[in-house]
C-alpha cells in the first residue's frame, strides 16, 4: 500500500509563562492508504497535539514546531503558508472532533455547514452542494436527510451530530480522516455504531484514518496499526495483533492491564501508579521510567532507542537490550486469548 | 409566532397597568401639588383650580379616570402649562429624543462591536489594549463630563459644531456621541469577552478544519454567535439611552422628552407625568419585545412559542 503521510521526528512545543511545554517530542510514524492507525495514550500524552499538528490547527503562538517534518504527498506541511493550508484542510485532510455537542456551529444549519467546504474546495454551486449534502447525510445513515439538512444542530441527538460531523469531514473526499476521540462523548451503543460507520465508509472511500483514542476497546475494534504514546513520545508501535498479543513495553502492559475485561469479574483493575511526567521539564531518559516497575538505572538517564521486533513492531525500551534482564509481561497484560471489552 | 406576539402584547398591557397604578400612587404620596409654588395663591383660588382639574373628586374616582385616560392615550391638558395638551407635548418633544437615541444606539452598537471584535482577534496585542483603554475610559467617565469635554474640544476650540443648538443634523452629533459613550464601552467589553469565548470554541476549530479562511471563520461562524449576549443587552440599553438622555438634553439644550419628563415631576404636573410615563412604558416594553424577536431570529435554539414563552 502506498504511503501517503510520513511524520518524521516531529516536535511541537507551547510557550507558557512558566516554561516551554514540550508536548510532542521526536515523534515519527507513517500512514498508508486505506489503513487505520490508532494513536493511544492517556490524557496529556501528546496524541491530540500530534493530530492537530497534522492540520496545523495548533494556535501559533503559543504553539510552535520545534523540529521535524510532516510529509504529505511529498510536501512538508510544517513549511506551508496559512493560505496553502486552507486548500489542504477539509479537502485533503478531514477532521472529526471529540464532542459533537460543541463542535457544530449552533446558529448554522447542518446543510450550510456541509455545503461550505464543498463550495470552497470543489467550487460547487449552492444547489449542487446541498444535493451532495443530502447524499452525504444518507451515506452516514441519517434518516430523512432532505428534511434534516435544513435543521440546526440542536435538533440532532448526540450520535446524529457525530454522524453529521463525519459527513462534514468526508464531504470533499479527503485522503486522510483524523478522528480525535470520536466516540469519547457518546454512550456505548452509539460508540459501536459510529465505529462501524467509520469502518464502512473507509471501505467505500479508501480514506486513511488516524484514530486518536485512549480506549483500547475502540483500538481493537477499528484499527490496523497502533502507536502507543506516552510523555510526548511514541513508546511502542505495531499492528493491532502485535500490540494486543505481544506487547513489549511496560507502559503498553500497564494500559492493557488497566482495561476492564469481560472474562474476569473478580480481579481489580490494575491501575498504573503515579502520574505522567511534567512536559515543561521532561525527564532525560525514558518518560515512563518513574512509573515503571521494571525501571533500571539506564532508564532514568538515557532515552532508549527503538528495538525492531518485526518489520512492523518497534518498541523503545531498555528491557529489550541484550544487557538487560529478561522480563516477561505480567499475567494481567496478556489479553491475547480473551475478548476485548469494547 | 403570531400567538406568541399576542401573548406578549397581553403581558405588555398588564405591565402598563401596573406601571400606571404605581405611578399614580407615588405621585399622590409625594408632597406638594401642581399649584404649590413660592408665591402662595389664595386658598379660594387653589380650591377653584383643584375643582376645575378634578382633584377634589374622591381618590378612587380619580384613579379610574386616570386608568381610562391612559389606555385611551388621552391625558388631557397640562396642569402647569395652560393650553397645552399632554399628547402635544409628547409628540412635539419625542422626535428629538428619538433621533438622538437612534443615533446614539447606532454609534454604540457599530463602534462597540467593532472595537470588541478587534480586541478579541488581536487578543493581548497592542490594538487589544488600546480598545480596552477606550472601553474603561468610556465606562468610568460620566456622560455629563464627556458632554462638556466634547463641547469644549469640538465646539469651542475646533468650532466644528455648535455648542448647544438643535437645528440641523450636525447639531445632533455631539449629544449622540456623548450619549453613546457608556453603552459603547460596555458593548465593546461584552463583545470582546464573548468573541474570545466563541473563537476558542470547538465549532470554530471545526470551521477551520474545513479549510475556511480566518475571515470566514471569524465573521461567518464567530460573529453571529458572539453577538447573542450583546443583543440581549439591547433591551435594557434602549431603556437607559432613552431615559438617561435627560442630562445630555439639558447640557445641549435639546427640547426632548427626557427633559419634559423630569420637569413634569418637579412641577407635580400630574397629567404630564402620567403621559410621559405611559409613553416611556410602551416604548420600553415594545423594545424589549423586539429585542426578543431579533434574538429568536439569530439563535435558532430559542423558539418563540405561545406555550411557555421562550424555550
Amino acid at each position: 500500500m502506498k504511503k501517503i503521510l510520513s511524520v518524521k521526528n516531529l516536535s511541537v512545543s507551547f510557550d507558557t509563562y512558566k516554561a516551554e511545554v514540550k508536548a510532542v517530542r521526536d515523534v515519527s510514524f507513517d500512514l498508508h492508504e486505506e489503513e487505520t492507525l490508532a494513536i493511544v495514550g492517556e490524557s496529556g500524552s501528546g496524541k491530540s497535539v500530534t493530530a492537530q499538528s497534522l492540520m496545523r490547527l495548533i494556535p501559533m503562538p503559543p504553539g510552535k514546531f520545534v523540529g521535524g517534518s510532516i510529509l504529505f504527498n511529498g510536501e512538508d506541511i510544517t513549511q506551508k503558508s496559512e493560505k496553502q493550508m486552507e486548500s489542504i484542510r477539509g479537502k485533503e485532510i478531514g477532521m472529526i472532533f471529540q464532542d459533537p455537542m460543541t463542535s457544530l456551529n449552533p446558529t448554522m444549519t447542518i446543510g450550510k455547514q456541509i455545503a461550505e467546504g464543498l463550495i470552497k474546495h470543489h467550487s460547487m454551486a449552492k444547489k449542487e452542494a446541498y444535493n451532495r449534502g443530502v447524499e452525504l447525510l444518507k451515506l452516514v445513515g441519517i434518516p430523512t436527510p432532505e428534511k434534516r439538512i435544513n435543521q440546526y444542530p440542536h435538533e440532532f441527538s448526540g450520535g446524529m451530530r457525530q454522524r453529521a460531523m463525519i459527513a462534514i469531514a468526508l464531504a470533499c473526499n479527503p485522503k486522510i480522516l483524523i478522528a480525535d476521540e470520536p466516540t469519547t462523548a457518546l454512550d456505548v451503543t452509539i460508540q459501536a455504531q459510529i465505529l462501524d460507520l467509520m469502518k464502512e465508509l473507509q471501505k467505500e472511500t479508501g480514506t486513511a484514518i488516524i484514530l486518536i483514542t485512549h480506549d483500547l476497546g475502540v483500538v481493537a475494534n477499528a484499527a490496523h496499526r497502533v502507536a502507543v504514546m506516552y510523555g510526548g513520545k511514541i513508546v511502542e508501535t505495531g499492528t493491532v495483533d502485535e500490540i494486543f498479543y505481544n506487547p513489549r513495553h511496560p507502559y503498553t502492559w500497564g494500559l492493557l492491564g488497566s482495561m476492564p475485561r469481560l472474562d474476569n469479574h473478580d480481579e481489580e483493575l490494575k491501575a498504573i501508579p503515579g502520574s505522567p511526567p511534567d512536559l515543561a521539564d521532561p525527564p532525560k531518559g525514558c518518560p515512563f521510567a518513574a512509573r515503571c516497575p521494571y525501571a533500571m538505572k539506564a532508564c532514568g538517564s538515557h532515552m532508549p532507542e527503538y528495538y525492531e521486533l518485526s518489520s512492523t513492531q518497534k518498541t523503545a525500551c531498555w528491557l529489550l537490550d541484550e544487557r538487560a534482564p529478561k522480563v516477561e509481561p505480567p499475567e494481567f497484560a496478556n489479553v491475547g486469548g480473551s475478548k476485548v471489552n469494547g | 409566532m403570531g400567538k406568541y406576539i399576542l401573548k406578549r402584547i397581553g403581558y405588555i398591557l398588564l405591565s402598563l397597568y401596573l406601571i400606571i397604578t404605581a405611578t399614580f400612587v407615588l405621585m399622590r404620596l409625594a408632597p406638594g401639588s401642581p399649584f404649590a409654588s413660592e408665591r402662595r395663591i389664595p386658598p379660594a383660588l387653589e380650591q377653584q383650580m383643584n375643582e376645575a382639574y378634578g382633584l377634589n373628586d374622591p381618590i378612587h374616582k380619580q384613579y379610574i379616570e386616570y386608568v381610562v385616560n391612559a389606555f385611551t392615550f388621552d391625558f388631557g391638558p397640562s396642569f402647569k402649562f395652560v393650553g397645552q395638551e399632554v399628547t402635544d407635548i409628547i409628540f412635539r418633544s419625542f422626535p428629538y429624543s428619538l433621533v438622538l437615541g437612534l443615533e446614539a444606539m447606532f454609534i454604540a452598537l457599530g463602534i462597540g462591536v467593532l472595537l470588541g471584535v478587534i480586541a478579541a482577534i488581536r487578543h493581548n496585542k497592542f490594538s487589544d489594549y488600546i480598545a480596552m483603554v477606550i472601553a474603561v475610559l468610556g465606562i468610568s467617565v460620566p456622560s455629563f463630563i464627556m458632554a462638556s469635554i466634547l463641547q469644549y474640544v469640538f465646539a469651542i476650540k475646533l468650532e466644528m459644531f455648535s455648542v448647544a443648538r438643535m437645528e440641523s443634523f450636525a447639531d445632533t452629533i455631539l449629544p449622540a456621541v456623548a450619549l453613546a459613550t457608556t453603552p459603547l464601552a460596555f458593548i465593546a467589553r461584552l463583545m470582546r469577552s464573548s468573541m474570545l469565548d466563541v473563537l476558542n470554541s470547538d465549532y470554530i476549530k471545526t470551521a477551520k478544519s474545513k479549510g475556511m479562511s480566518q475571515r470566514v471563520v471569524t465573521y461567518k461562524h464567530g460573529l453571529r454567535n458572539a453577538m447573542l449576549p450583546v443583543i440581549s443587552y439591547m433591551g435594557p440599553l434602549i431603556a437607559s439611552i432613552l431615559t438617561g438622555s435627560f442630562i445630555i438634553e439639558t447640557i445641549f439644550g435639546i427640547p426632548g422628552l427626557g427633559s419634559e419628563f423630569v420637569t413634569s415631576i418637579t412641577n407635580r404636573d400630574y397629567t404630564v407625568i402620567m403621559g410621559t410615563t405611559v409613553f416611556f412604558g410602551i416604548l420600553l416594553l415594545f423594545s424589549v419585545l423586539i429585542v426578543d424577536l431579533i434574538y429568536g431570529l439569530i439563535d435558532p435554539r430559542i423558539k418563540l412559542t405561545a406555550k411557555g414563552g421562550e424555550k
